[in-house]
Parts: C-alpha cells; structure tokens; sequence
C-alpha cells in the first residue's frame, strides 16, 4: 500500500536518508529497527511530510473502489497492449503535513506531542479535524470506540492532557493519530520512556489495531518488545536498510541478536579447554 | 476634588479601554501566529476615516460601521497573504520590521486619501452626558467600555467553546502536532490578521466620536496597545485587558494632576519600568506557555 523508491533526506547538511527504498504491504505491522541517529524518525517524519525529501518518490495505493478511468467502459478487445491500465499508484512526495494526513498516513510523533493544555477529549476530538466537518456527527462515537481501545482513558476526559502520566500520554498520542481514520499508522518509538508493563500493554494495542487492518510502521529502540508484534522488521544503519526479513528470522540473526538483542556472540571455544 | 479624581477615573477607564482594544487585537493575533502585528494601530485609524467617509456619503451609521469592518478585515488578510506570509520562515524580528513597514505605508496611504485634516463622527446614541457622584460619564464611553467587554466575551466563547477555536488554540500550542492532524497553521494565520483587522477597526470607530480622527492617529493607539499588552505581559489575553485600563487611569490622572504634557511620555515611562522591572508583565509567569 506504499511504496518508497529511492529516497534521500537531508538535515541541513547531514543526509539521514540514502537512497531508500521499500514496499510496504497492506495491513502488515513493520518495525523498523536500528541505533540512534540510524535515520528511522527521519523516514518516518518523511513519510508524514515533515521533512522534504531531496530525491525519491513516495507512493501510495489509490482506493480500490475509485480506479480514475472507470469511466471509459468500453474495454477494446484487441489484446493487453491496447488496454490502459488505470494509475494504481498515486504519487505524494512532497505532501505538506496536514494533506498527508488527508491520504490516510498519521504519525505518532517521538516525544508524543499531545496538546498539553487541552484536555483529553479535545485532544480526541482535534485528532479527526481533517474530516470534523463531514463527520461531525459520529466524532463523539469515534471517541468512544477509541476510548474502548485505551480503557485506561476513560473517565479522564476532562483532565489537561499534560497532566496525565507519560503511558497515558502515549496512548493519547496513539488515540489522537487513530482519530484521523488512518490507512497508514506511523509510530515513532512509543515505548521510549516508559514502565515494562505499559510497553507491553501498548504493544499488544498494536497488534489489536493491526487486526482491524490498519497498516502499521512501528519504529523502536525497544527491539525486543518490537520484534514480538512485527511481521515484518527491517534494520537502518547510517540512512539505508542493511537488514530486512520476517520478525522470527531477524530475531535469530546473530548480527540482529548481537547489536541489538543484548546476546553475545556464541563462543564455545571459551572456559572448555 | 473628588470631583475632579472621580471625573479623571471615568475619563481614565474610556482612554483605557480603547487601550485595551487594542492590546487585546495585539495579544491575539501574536499569541496565535507569533506576529506582533504594529500596523493595528493604523488598522484603526483607517478603519475609523472609512466609516467617516462611508457615513459623509450619506449612509446609515451603521451601514457605514460594517461597511469599513468588512474592508479592514479584507486588507488585514491581503496583507498578511501579501507581506507576512511569504516571509513565514523568517525570524521574529524580521516579520516585526515587516509590520513596521506596513504601518508606515499604510499612514502614507492615509495620508494619501485624507490629508492632514481632522475628522469626526457623531456620537451612537444621543443625550447628553450622566452624571454620577458629581462627575460627567459620556454616552461614547459606555460604548467603548461595552465593546471592549464584547470583544473578550467573544474571544472566551471562541477559543473555550468553538471547535474551530480549540483548533486555533492546537496550533499554537504545538504547531508540528497540530499540521500532523491537518489544522493548516498559514490559515489559521490568515483568519487571525483578518479578525485582528475587523476588531482593529471597530476600535477606531468606537473612539472616533470622542477623539480627532487623523491620518496619524494609529501611530499612538499602536504604542499604547503595544504598552498596554506589555504590562499585561504580551501573551495573556486578561493581562492586555487590565494593562490598557491601567494604563489610560495612570496617563488620565498623571494629565490631570501634574501636566497633559505628561500624558504620552507616561506611556514610554511605564514601558520602561515595566521591562526593566517585570518583563514579564503583571499577570504574566516567566516562561509560561502561552494562552
């Protein structure tokens, strides 16, 4: 459901992205793993219209429903050659922030950036302003069913938004990015900062939330906990992809269990002789 | 002489909350966009010589009062589509200067259409003055007074009530989270000089019946508003209120008892102080988030 090709961010003068490129498939929970400064928020940010790419494209699936030649009817029968095939993909690299949301890509920002001095609900409630006015009706159901999501929201309604602890804040966070009606859910390391528990809990929303099909990059430090609900994981190092493969063969892969899992190298050799 | 002291408050309070007005417009649109705006000062003076020339023609006051608004809040948004917006990305100072500039082009302008000259408007309701404990209150004050207590009604009401005011208030809170859920921070700036025009010149036409309307009248309604919104400490909405009313008793009284020489030397004066003293304002905590 989206595809990168070949892209290049830029800090100022500090590339963060090298020419990366990557499918990701609909409904899939991809984690993206890697040490700090490996580029993953900058692709993410990217991906959100928060940075400009310099080169590259990003690409998302149309809707199925609407392919944009519907109207032409009359297949000629001539063979394939003649037959236009309708534009499945729909460029949006350089998308400002507030219409990526409008394609259906939400970000979960690093450090959660919640409203802090609004409350929970209107926290909600401003998460779907992209599409306030068509569904003004159904917001507060939207809220809800996301209220049901996070139960340890419920009840909170009213408090400022910064005041709550920082689990809740992320799952705020997360509620508020799921309150656009997002294809795509981008998460920039939710677990950063938080109880072992809370992790755990906010994980296993993932995979909930990946049942309902919506298509999740999941981007974590916590390797660990990220590799448990990933289908899929790719690992960043100095702006490209150096490792990719199913969550199972990245969790045995002694350079993965190395770096990033904490396992040291199997040396047999040692403390027999 | 409490007489006298009643009738300098009662003066003190209209000079104030014109202040006010002001100050409010100023905080506003400098909390939502991070503009001090020092052109609304000249916002009021043509708001107010439009309603003037509208109602010469020969229309209904109030006509001629909505009339101007409406063409006010227009160029407050042409020129913020025209001279703010293209300069988004830059410093602070940089978009200051760019007011700076536009208020001195919009005086020429002024100057331009309406020449040196003085001009007046009658009074919204006639009769003559009430006079309570011995001292005179104008009609026009209570109007001014009314207005400037409508003004933040409606601003309340907006910003706790609306969901397009939560949305404003988004923004300014966290600008990168508020474009992440699709509020366009470049609008929301737009709507703000626009509504910073309107309220600018509905302060010009409030005061015009008891002031000398000219070209350059903006220039010291901008310093005093930009005084007064200092002394409520530039980002507190209250404090802009009760700095402009502060600030027109002080310079009333100050005119009254000691010189009139002394009336807008006061308000560099209290600047000062205040800067020096409490730059952050009487209402404002240091390093508080604003609104």
């Amino acid at each position: 459901m989206l595809r990168i090709e070949g892209l290049d961010v830029y800090h100022g003068y500090v590339q963060a992205v090298r020419g990366l490129s990557l499918h990701v498939k609909e409904g899939e929970l991809l984690a993206i793993l890697g040490a700090n400064g490996a580029g993953k928020s900058t692709l993410l940010g990217t991906l959100a219209g928060l940075h400009k790419p310099a080169k590259g494209n990003i690409l998302v699936k149309r809707k199925g429903d609407t392919p944009p030649n519907k109207e032409k009817g009359n297949t000629p029968v001539g063979g394939m050659s003649q037959v236009e095939c309708p534009q499945l993909w729909k460029d949006i690299t350089n998308t400002s922030p507030e219409k990526m949301v409008r394609q259906g890509i939400s970000l979960v920002p690093e450090r959660r950036e919640i409203f802090s001095s609004l409350s929970v609900l209107d926290n909600l409630m401003l998460g779907a302003y992209h599409r306030y006015r068509r569904d003004k009706a159904t917001i507060l159901c939207d809220v809800r069913e996301v209220m049901e999501i996070f139960p340890a929201l419920k009840g909170r309604e009213k408090e400022m938004a910064g005041t709550l602890s920082g689990g809740l804040q992320q799952m705020l966070a997360i509620g508020r990015a799921l309150m656009a009606h997002p294809k795509l859910l981008l998460l920039d390391e939710p677990s950063v900062g938080l109880a072992p528990l809370v992790v755990r809990e906010i994980m296993s929303i993932l995979s909930q939330l990946k049942k309902t099909g919506v298509t999740i990059m999941l981007v974590e430090q916590n390797t660990r906990a990220a590799l448990k609900v990933a289908d899929r994981a790719l690992v960043m190092e100095r702006g490209s992809i150096t490792i990719s493969g199913s969550s199972a063969e990245l969790m045995s892969d002694s350079k993965v269990q190395q770096a990033y899992l904490g396992r040291a190298r199997v040396q047999p050799a040692w403390g027999q002789a | 002489m409490s007489d006298q002291l009643l009738q300098l408050l009662f003066s003190g309070l209209t000079l104030g909350s014109i202040y006010s007005l002001i100050a409010l417009a100023l905080v506003t649109t400098f909390n939502i966009t991070g503009v001090l705006n020092l052109a609304l000062g000249e916002f009021a003076a043509i708001g107010a010589l439009l309603a003037i020339s509208l109602y010469a023609t020969g229309m209904p006051l109030i006509a001629a009062f909505i009339l101007s608004i409406v063409l006010v809040a227009i160029m407050g948004g042409v020129l913020e589509r025209a001279a703010i917006y293209p300069a988004r990305r830059a410093s602070g100072l940089t978009l200051i200067i760019i007011t700076i500039g536009l208020s001195i082009s919009l005086r020429g302008l002024a100057l331009l259409i309406w020449g040196t000259d003085t001009y007046s408007l009658p009074a919204f309701s006639k009769g003559g003055p009430f006079f309570i404990g011995g001292a005179a209150l104008n009609p026009q004050s209570i109007w001014i007074l009314g207005l400037a207590v409508l003004t933040l009604s409606l601003l309340y009401a907006f910003f706790e009530l609306t969901y397009a005011g939560r949305a404003v208030k988004a923004a300014v809170i966290n600008r990168t989270a508020a474009r992440l859920v699709g509020i366009n921070p470049s609008t929301v700036s737009f709507w703000a000089f626009v509504g910073s025009g309107a309220l600018g010149a509905a302060a010009g036409i409030f005061i015009a019946p008891v002031t000398m309307t000219t070209y350059d009248m903006g220039f010291m309604l901008g310093i005093k508003g930009f005084v007064a919104a200092v002394i409520g400490g530039l980002s507190n909405v209250g404090g802009a209120v009760l700095g402009g009313l502060l600030l027109g008793v002080l310079e009333s009284y100050s005119a009254g008892l000691i010189s009139s020489g002394l009336k807008d030397a006061l308000a560099i004066i209290i600047l000062l102080a205040v800067l020096l003293l409490r730059p952050q304002g009487i209402l404002g905590v240091l390093g508080e988030r604003k609104i």
